[in-house]
Order: C-alpha cells, then structure tokens, then sequence
C-alpha cells in the first residue's frame, strides 16, 4: 500500500490563489492606486502619495484580512457541522447560530426604540453590536447545547436548530413591524454583511476567535474521520461521543459566531465551500480537508469581496448578497452535476 | 489446536438480561442468558424476527446498557475496561448504513486503526500492514482505491468487515451480516468469517435469522427462544430437540435428520 496521499500539489496551487486573490484585492477598489505601488506599500517601502499608504494600511488590508477570517471560519464550521450531522446540507446557520445574531441585532437596535425609557439613545455602533449578535448566537447555541445533551439523535438537533432559528427569525419580524423606518434601516444595512469597518484591535479580537476555534477543530479531527462511519461506529471505535460533540459544536460557535458577529450574517459560504473543495481533494480525511477549506474559503470570500466593492466606482454591494448569488447556482450545480451531494 | 476446556472464555455472559430503560422501568427483551464462548469458533445467535438478536448483540459490544447480570472480557468485568480500551478488545459490524459512502475502501479500512493511533491519526507502519493484512483477507486488494457508493452489498459488506478485522480485536460481533445478499454471497462470507475465526484465533458472533444456513456453518450456537435460551455444537442442539418449538408446529416443523426446516402443508 502507498502512503497516504498529501496531495502537495493542490495545496501549493491554492495558496498561490490565495496570494493573487489578496494581492488583487488591495490593489483594487474605489481609489484606483497602480498595483506596483501597492505591492511597494505592502512591503513597507515609502511610497510617493502619503494617502495611498493610509487607504492600503487602514482600509483595505483589515478589510482584506477580515475577508480571509471571515471565509475561512464559515468554511471550517461547515465541514464541521456537515460531518458532525452527516448531512451534505449542514452548514453554520442550522444550528440557529447567525439567526440568534440577528436577534441580538434587532433587539439592540430595533429593541431600543420600543424601550427608550430604559435605554439611551447613541448607543448603537459597531462595538455594541458585534457584543449583542454574540451574545443572540451565544444564547441560541447554549439552549441547542442544553437540547443537545437530551436527544441522541444528532437529526433531532438538526430540525432543532432550525426551528430555533423560526422562533428568532419570528421575533426578528415582530420587532421590525413595530420599529420606525430609520431603525429597520440600520438594521438591514446590518443584515447585508460587511467585511469592512474592521479597527485592528477589533482584527485581532476576531483572529484570536477564529483560531481558537481552529484549534478546536484540529482537536476534534480524529472523531469527525470516525463520524463519517456513523455514531455507533464512532463509539465503537473508543470515540468518546459526548465530548467529541460539544467540541465540535463550540467550535462551530466560535466560527460562525463570532463571523457573525463582526461581519454581520453571511450565507452560503459555509454551506458552498467544503462541497467545492471536495471537488478537488478527493479524500474524506480531515487532515486534508480542515486545511483546505481555510485557504479555499479565504479565496472564495476575498473573491467576492472584490466582486462586491464595484472596483473604480464609489458603491458598494451587500457582500450577504454576493456569497447568495455566486453560492446558490453552485449548490445547484453541484446537485445536478453529481446527482446526489456527497460528503 | 488444544481443548477448548484449556482455553479461557474469551467471553462469558452470566444471567445476562438485555433490554430498554424508559423513564419508570425497565423493558426487559432477553432474560438470564449464560454461555461462554472460546477463541477461534465462529458462533450464531439465533431466533426469530423481534425475539432481541441485535438487542443482544449490541449489549454486549457495549452499544447499550445491561439490565442484569454480568459480562466477562479476557476474565475482566466489562465495566472495568475504558471505552478507547474497550474498542481494542471488540469490533463491531453493524446493520446500519455507514454516513458517508463517499469514503474509499482502504479509507474506511484505515479507520478501524483509530484505537491504536496517534491524537491526529497518523498510520505508523504496523498500522499500514495491519491494514494491508486486512484488505488481502477479504480480497479487496483491487477495489481498495473505490468509493463505497461504487459497491456492490456484498462488496461493502467485505469492507465492513476488513474494517473490523482491522482494528484487531480478540472479539468481533457482526449484526446480521448476510441479510441483503443473495444465497451465494451469504455462503461466502459466512464461510470467509468460519475461516477467519480458525485461522486467527478471534472470536466471531453473529446474528442471523437463517437457522438452517448457521447449524450447517457455525461451531456453537445460542438460540433464543425466548424461554431456556440453549447453547452449544448445532447437533447438540438438534439432539436436545431445541429447534422444535422454535415455530408454531403447525406452519414449519424441523427434521432433525437433515437438519432443516419444513413447511407443513
């Protein structure tokens, strides 16, 4: 038998992608600055426009790196729901955990023109709600944890989390016919998604999130390789089946969570990613794959990142929208091209 | 190959009653089964469909609790054993689907090795010939690279058990593994699990509802009737006149001469 494959030459194609991915996306938006001069400014030359250097350090390289965080997350908490409830269709949003974002959201701007008596007004900023859509997809993920160590059946979790994510999403709709038009504006504008608008220090909370749940995941991959058996297999095989599941689960909420929470919710990314990637690794083992989906999710959303900022012009589209309408056709693609989604 | 009144049990049920627990009692299936079973035999449980064959099974691979009575591996209580313990001493080849067929064959042959591998995972050389040994066994050296939604039942059914023969353990427990194949395929893999057991000195158990197929094939049987539950060599049984009651006299009667089922007309 030969050894396992490494399948090295995927795995420097794609870091190579994500090079020219990055690289493509700082040189490109609304302020239109020569790509030998950004690729100067990268490496910390002094370059002749002093405002070029401070629209590529403090615009676009947090927004590309949030990109990169951001793509990655929701790529490594799909495969790992998608494992952990062996169906193709899991991502991070089954569990309910970007609608109790939204929730936290709502409440806090919607929320606090219903009780202007107890809350002041000015309260509402990034910081503030970033720590609300946390604190909403904490709580979902803690009442589906609760639920989870009821039921056995990782299926019932599933149909769980998405009627959590009914009840939020009903709540979310009662707030919004009761709130003035201003406030349902800044809430919509939230629910767009947004990669930009990221401080350094707000950079780094995220990448101290993202890798702790990485981290996670590396612990968790010998379980997930055993899931892909079935639970009794796993448990068969000396996989400690309770533990290993809380792992994953917190895992996912840390990813998607606090994605969510900085980025505002991002659809399709998760769901889309690890499917694509097993187009080109074609391997169940985790080894493989938990890498993977970090760089290839990273490509994916610096890609729609750069679809999404319109480059030359002033506008910007809702990144939410971008991911819908490059991930839906590929799911669909992938159904009818394959015929069945395989994980 | 000595007595098996020299060997040790490699596993030994006393008073065993298996069953389901709800919230105010238990739901008893099985009660006060007793047998022992030796390395390298190949042994059935029997009876008829819902009389608790797989409920049996999966208790003792330790898939559900007991309800009574005690379970003995390697002369150790099988509460004393941790579960990554546990998972070295059996194997197990259940009835339900595996998740993901899109694992290839030496994939999920691989992953019987869990037990015995590092915290990623990694195969180290005993493994990788483990494995190796495995695949040769059951004659899948030529479909190992194959995704298992390429296979065929009896196919797949190889692979399972590769899997299980793989994680090296002196017992290895397989819930009705013929049951999709067709008369042909289930001689094969029963035949290949009889040689298997000679040649290995493992202990393999099996549930099937194919009596006549298992009196012919299997060293030691339990039979499960729901009352005496008796075991012991098929023509010991067939000599106690077990199989008897088995069905209602007037449907199917057993001929102890040829050792089958007939139905009466």
């Amino acid at each position: 038998m030969e050894r396992p494959q490494t399948y090295r030459k995927p795995f420097i194609l794609l870091f190579f992608a994500l090079l020219v991915c990055f690289g493509f996306n700082i040189s490109l938006g609304s302020v239109t600055i020569p790509f030998s001069e950004t690729i100067s400014s990268l490496f910390g030359n002094e370059i002749q426009n002093g405002s070029w250097d401070y629209i590529i350090w403090n615009y676009r390289v947090p927004k590309a790196l949030t990109a990169i965080l951001v793509g990655s997350g929701l790529a490594l908490s799909g495969l790992l729901m998608q494992t952990l409830f062996r169906n193709p269709l899991a991502g991070p949003f089954v569990l309910g955990i970007s609608s109790g974002a939204s929730l936290g959201a709502a409440i806090l701007i919607m929320g606090s023109a219903l009780f202007s008596g107890f809350l002041t007004f000015g309260l509402i900023n990034d910081v503030t709600l970033a720590i609300a859509s946390s604190i909403g997809s904490f709580l979902v993920l803690l009442s589906v944890m609760v639920v989870a160590s009821r039921v056995k059946d990782t299926m019932a979790l599933l149909i769980i989390g998405l009627m959590f994510g009914s009840i939020t999403g009903a709540i979310v709709s009662v707030l919004s016919y009761f709130t003035d038009a201003e406030k349902l504006r800044q809430f919509v504008y939230w629910s767009f998604g947004s990669v930009g608008n990221l401080s350094w220090p707000q950079l780094s909370l995220l990448s101290g999130i993202i890798l702790i749940g990485t981290l996670l995941g590396i612990i968790a991959i010998k379980p997930l390789n055993a899931y892909l058996l079935g639970e009794n297999y796993a448990q068969s095989l000396g996989v400690n089946l309770k533990k290993s599941r809380y792992i994953i689960i917190i895992a996912t909420g840390l990813l998607a969570g606090g994605v969510t929470a900085f980025a505002g919710p991002i659809a399709f990314v998760g769901l889309a990613v690890p499917h694509l990637t097993r187009q080109i690794f074609n391997t169940t083992e985790h080894r493989i794959l938990l890498p993977a989906v970090l760089v290839y999710g990273a490509i994916l959303m610096l890609l729609c990142d750069t679809v999404a900022q319109l480059p030359n012009s002033v506008n910007v589209l809702p990144i939410n929208a971008i991911t819908s309408i490059l991930g839906a056709p590929v799911v669909i693609w992938l159904l009818i091209r394959k015929r069945k989604m395989i994980f | 190959m000595s007595d098996t009144e020299q060997k040790h049990p490699s596993l030994k049920v006393e008073m065993l009653g298996v069953g389901y627990t709800s919230k105010k009692d238990d739901i008893p299936v099985i009660n006060g089964v007793n047998f022992d079973l030796y390395p390298g035999e190949l042994n059935a449980i029997v009876g008829i469909n819902g009389i608790g064959k797989s409920t049996l099974l999966r208790t003792l691979g330790n898939a559900q609790p007991k309800l009574s009575g005690s379970i003995f591996i390697d002369k150790k209580s099988m509460e004393v054993y941790r579960p990554a313990e546990l998972s070295t001493k059996i194997s197990m080849v259940l009835t339900e689907p595996i998740a993901s067929k899109n694992l290839s064959v030496i994939e999920l042959v691989a992953l019987g090795r869990q037990p015995y591998t590092n915290w990623i995972g990694t195969l180290t050389q005993t493994d990788i010939s483990k494995i190796k040994e495995a695949l040769q066994h059951l004659e899948l050296e030529e479909l190992e690279h194959k995704k298992c939604y390429e296979l065929s039942d009896g196919q797949l059914q190889r692979v399972m058990i590769a899997r299980a023969l793989a994680q090296d353990t002196s017992i290895v427990l397989l819930d009705e593994p013929t049951t999709h194949l067709d008369l042909y395929h289930k001689v094969q893999i029963l035949k290949l699990l009889k040689s298997i057991a000679h040649s290995t000195q493992k202990t393999i158990v099996f549930t099937t509802h194919e009596i006549e197929m298992a009196i012919q094939l299997c060293d030691r049987m339990l039979l499960l009737d729901g009352e005496e539950n008796p075991f012991g060599q098929p023509c010991d049984l067939i000599r106690q006149k077990a199989f008897e009651s088995l069905f209602p006299s007037d449907t199917v009667s057993f001929d102890a001469e040829t050792g089958s089922f007939r139905i009466e007309k």
